[in-house]
């Protein structure tokens, strides 16, 4: 290896770990907020990244029907629980956000041709369709057993991990796809060669992990989710919410997952499955953080990517095998520093 | 016998289906019972433990390809392959355990996902392993010359392994080892302070559950007699969960159940939702997904418990205990002689100081009380000195070796029993077993012989050790109910039993009186007297000053995390600090 190509795989390694540091993140906020070890995080990263190829195919992407099928269930439900508690004020909220927003989306899709639209457009009206269904499945899924255990919402997860794979394959098939560069820009740095979707892939995870600081540090929707983290309890006595924070947190996670999707899909080929990998190498930068720790899940992220990118080269057969046992020497560190009975609920 | 006649309906049936099914049917039945073995060990350790593993079917792949390779590569008798896959299975699910099992139980979870997908890419990129195509002309297994090389020859054997595999877990939870997996749930820190090693009762059970997926593995290679990396992937280590969890993961005929409906309506599936969504591909995960969504949010505990409302009852309820020889009992100290002395101890709870310059001391034979205004640090003191939290800084000494930094399972072996000021118990299971567990120390037998029954005669004496503490606290008529059913004040009088079963020669008692009758309250006032006659040292935080001032010997008070007065009851009652801290001060 000389230093050319050591810069060309830290560059990728970079790219990489920029992506997975943003699901990490939203990985974090999420099992901070609800407990819930998002195992779908993935399945919202192919989602959006095939939904846009579809677009730039000129078809339809069948994600709609399933923005409008859900929208649809989650409003039936709500208004009978709104009905039969007598909450007939609720009504137009529900039917605002479930049935009046995705059929807007909707029919946007189907009036608009998006395959002709700008770039900015097509990724607006994907973020419109996959975003909506974070919260959505917090709803159907997750509200429900809000109070279960670490491990049954963890399986409960999977659960909906499968189900969205296999909505996944369904929809888009077992092809892969690539979309369109952002930026056809090449910056010449010393010897080395800079793609500008690299520069765009990294600018966009720094700014959104500046703007998510600002968001927990200043806002107020913020400090509540923080709040709900430390203490649920407490939280829901001073008026917040646990449902609205758990799908405030969702439709955060669901946004960063779309977007991760945006970026990669014109780096890598994006397959129904792809996403889960994706997610699965934010999970090992998020267990190195402890589930706790925005900035070391952050930094873990990076070392995922660059060890992924360097043992690409060295033994790339067992490339994915390298990443996945990372997190051995990391969870055997933290088992040895704690000695504790902890009590699960 | 009526009991069991569904069992032995269903028995006959398995007995005679070969003969009587189609090949199609038979190697459905196959897989089921290969299937459900994996789902038993999902059983112990999800249903029972409250652990999980997502990584199963890793082990499953551990046991297939150490039978394929060295059977194929290096002759070796499928039965010495077996030992070795097993050897390395509990040498893997060890070392996992290790890392994980001391953390927060989502690591485990996760570190098997890890593990899963890492096996799974190996299996396929290492080329003594045949790489994605896999290992082929595995040999055939041979029982006392008989060649086992069709599916229906090879039924037996797959439904004898799980039918043992059933037997030997049902007897395992029947037994003190069981008792101790069965308080993982809910119960963990109970457990400690009964003498449990938490960390390695859930190392075991990961074990026992990791042993019986390579085992099915084992039977898996030599069914197909070839394998590829395909079958031992996450996603399958994912459908087994959904058996257990699907079947009723708190029940061993869960795993069966569960594994029988989901291999069923897969096979169903899979032939036709391709027709009606006009392309094919896995979409039966769709479904699994949808329901095991459900029977989470609706239905818990899985279709078992649903299933044994409508067929007669098949649990074992053994309703008399034997009477069995006494345990031995501790050399108790002398009356008289200094069995407690803390000197000095600190408790920091981040900034809060919960306990400061605290020092008492309790001899054998007396019972000292300790007392003081709600939020003094009384019950911090009872966690500091039986190790359920330790002390910051300070010297405990009990029976004259300190004692402060050891853990609490450590500490109860020692002779210090306790009681928790917020009673810890195991709802659903019974007053007696949960009684029993105080006795975890007093047997020896473990998790083999508890398996085949051999540990019977120790048992007995434990159940009968459990009873006889129970009919001294006055609950000799609750046995057999549910711990949770009794009303509070029962169930702190369970948790004196408890820890009367720990055979100590210290006893901490948390508000025992709280929620009892007047009459409840005098007899065991009364039980406290006879316990202190024969030599015990009582250490007792307490509200009712009537109950505390007619029964200590000694009281130390306390307030803001420090003692405020010690001597004789009636001195501290005239002790004008004392009146300032319980009444106020007179302005």
């Amino acid at each position: 290896m000389n230093l050319e190509i050591a810069l060309l795989l830290g560059q990728d390694g970079i790219v990489n770990g920029a992506i997975y540091a943003l699901l990490a993140l939203a990985l974090v906020l999420v099992f901070a907020v609800t407990r819930v070890i998002f195992i779908p995080q993935g399945e919202f990263v192919a989602y959006g990244a095939l939904t846009l190829a579809t677009f730039q195919m000129g078809k339809t992407p069948n994600t709609i029907w399933l923005l409008l099928g859900v929208g649809i269930l989650v409003a039936l439900i709500d208004t009978i629980i709104a009905v039969r508690g007598g909450n007939l004020g609720r009504l137009k909220r529900i039917v605002l956000w479930n049935l009046v927003l995705p059929a807007v989306v909707v029919g946007l899709v189907l009036l608009l041709e998006p395959g002709k639209l700008p770039l900015a457009a097509q990724v607006a009206l994907t973020l419109a369709i996959v975003v909506p269904l974070g919260p959505m499945v917090y709803r159907l899924v997750y509200q429900p057993l809000a109070e279960a255990s670490v491990l049954i919402l963890l399986i409960v997860s999977v659960a909906v991990h499968l189900v969205l794979a296999g909505l996944g394959l369904l929809f888009f098939g077992a092809e892969g796809s690539r979309t369109t560069p952002f930026s056809e820009a090449q910056f010449q740095l010393g010897t080395l060669a800079v793609n500008g979707q690299t520069v765009f892939v990294v600018g966009t995870s720094v700014v959104l992990i500046i703007a998510l600081y600002q968001f927990f540090g200043r806002t107020l929707y913020g400090k509540a989710l923080r709040a709900t983290a430390i203490n649920r309890v407490g939280a829901r006595l001073m008026g917040i919410s646990n449902t609205m924070a758990g799908k405030l947190s969702f439709t955060l996670a669901a946004g960063i997952g779309a977007l991760s999707g945006i970026l990669i899909s014109p780096i890598t080929t994006v397959y129904y499955d792809t996403g889960f990998m994706i997610g699965l190498k934010g999970f090992v930068a998020a267990i190195i953080a402890g589930l706790a720790s925005y900035p070391l899940a952050a930094a873990g992220a990076v070392l995922v990517g660059l060890l992924e990118s360097f043992s690409s080269f060295w033994a790339s057969a067992f490339k994915e095998v390298i990443v996945f046992t990372l997190i051995i020497p990391v969870l055997m560190w933290r088992s040895l520093t704690s000695h504790h009975v902890e009590e699960e609920e | 016998m009526k009991r069991h006649l569904p069992l032995l309906v269903f028995l006959v049936a398995l007995a005679v289906s070969p003969v009587m099914l189609s090949e199609f049917y038979v190697t459905l039945l196959n897989y089921i019972g290969l299937y459900s073995i994996v789902a038993l060990g999902l059983v112990l350790l999800t249903g029972v433990g409250g652990l999980t593993s997502f990584g199963q079917a890793a082990f499953v792949g551990l046991g297939a390809y150490a039978t394929g390779y060295l059977t194929t590569a290096h002759a070796v008798s499928p039965w010495l392959a077996l030992l070795i896959g097993l050897a390395l299975t509990a040498v893997v699910a060890l070392i996992l355990g290790f890392m994980t099992l001391r953390l927060s139980g989502h690591y485990l979870p996760l570190g098997t996902i890890a593990w899963g997908i890492s096996l799974y890419f190996l299996f396929g990129n290492l080329d003594f392993l045949g790489g994605h195509t896999g290992l082929t002309s595995i040999p055939v297994l041979e029982l006392f010359g008989y060649r086992l090389d069709t599916g229906r020859r090879f039924y037996y054997i797959i439904w004898i392994a799980l039918l043992g595999a059933i037997l030997a877990t049902q007897n395992l939870l029947n037994s003190r080892e069981g008792r101790a997996i069965r308080a993982l749930k809910g119960g963990g820190l109970m457990a400690e302070a009964m003498g449990v090693n938490t960390a390695r009762t859930k190392t075991v059970i990961f074990i026992i559950a990791a042993l019986f997926a390579c085992v099915s593995g084992w039977l898996y290679a030599h069914l197909q007699r070839f394998v590829n990396p395909t079958p031992f992937g996450l996603h399958i280590g994912i459908e087994y969960l959904f058996m257990a969890v699907v079947g009723g993961a708190a029940h061993v005929w869960g795993a069966l159940v569960g594994a029988g409906l989901i291999t069923v309506l897969k096979q169903w599936l899979q032939d036709i939702l391709p027709k009606i969504f006009g392309q094919s591909g896995n979409f039966e995960v769709i479904f699994f997904g949808l329901m095991l969504i459900i029977v989470l949010q609706r239905a818990r505990d899985g279709i078992w418990p649903w299933l044994i409302r409508v067929l007669p009852s098949m649990e074992t309820g053994e309703r008399v205990v034997a009477e069995a020889e006494p345990l031995p009992r501790r050399q108790m100290p002398a009356t008289g002689a200094v069995v407690l002395e803390v000197k000095n101890a600190r408790k920091v709870f981040g900034g809060l100081v919960a306990n400061n310059n605290m020092s008492l001391t309790v001899k054998a034979g007396e019972v000292m009380a300790l007392i003081g205004p709600n939020g003094a640090g009384k019950s911090t003191m009872f966690n500091c000195i039986s190790g359920v939290a330790p002390v910051t800084s300070g010297e405990i000494d009990f029976l004259g070796q300190r004692i402060e930094t050891l853990e609490s399972r450590e500490i109860v072996r020692r002779g210090m029993g306790r009681t928790f000021q917020h009673v810890r118990l195991l709802p659903t299971m019974s007053v007696l077993e949960n009684v029993a567990i105080g006795a975890h120390l007093r047997g020896s037998k473990g998790v083999l012989s508890a398996s085949l029954h051999l540990e019977r005669t120790e048992e007995a004496r434990l159940l009968a050790e459990a009873k006889r503490q129970l009919e001294r606290v006055g609950l000799g008529g609750h046995l057999f109910d549910e711990a949770g059913s009794l009303p509070l004040g029962q169930q702190r009088l369970m948790e004196i039993a408890r820890a009367l079963c720990t055979d100590p020669c210290l006893l901490l008692l948390d508000e025992p009186a709280a929620g009892l009758r007047y009459l409840e309250k005098q007899a065991l006032a009364e039980l406290l007297r006879k316990l202190r006659g024969e030599g015990m040292g009582i250490l007792l935080v307490e509200h009712d000053m009537d109950f505390v001032m007619g029964l200590a010997d000694r009281v130390v008070v306390m307030e803001f995390g420090e003692k405020i007065s010690e001597g004789l009851p009636e001195e501290v009652q005239k002790d004008p600090v004392v009146l300032e801290a319980y009444l106020g001060g007179v302005e």
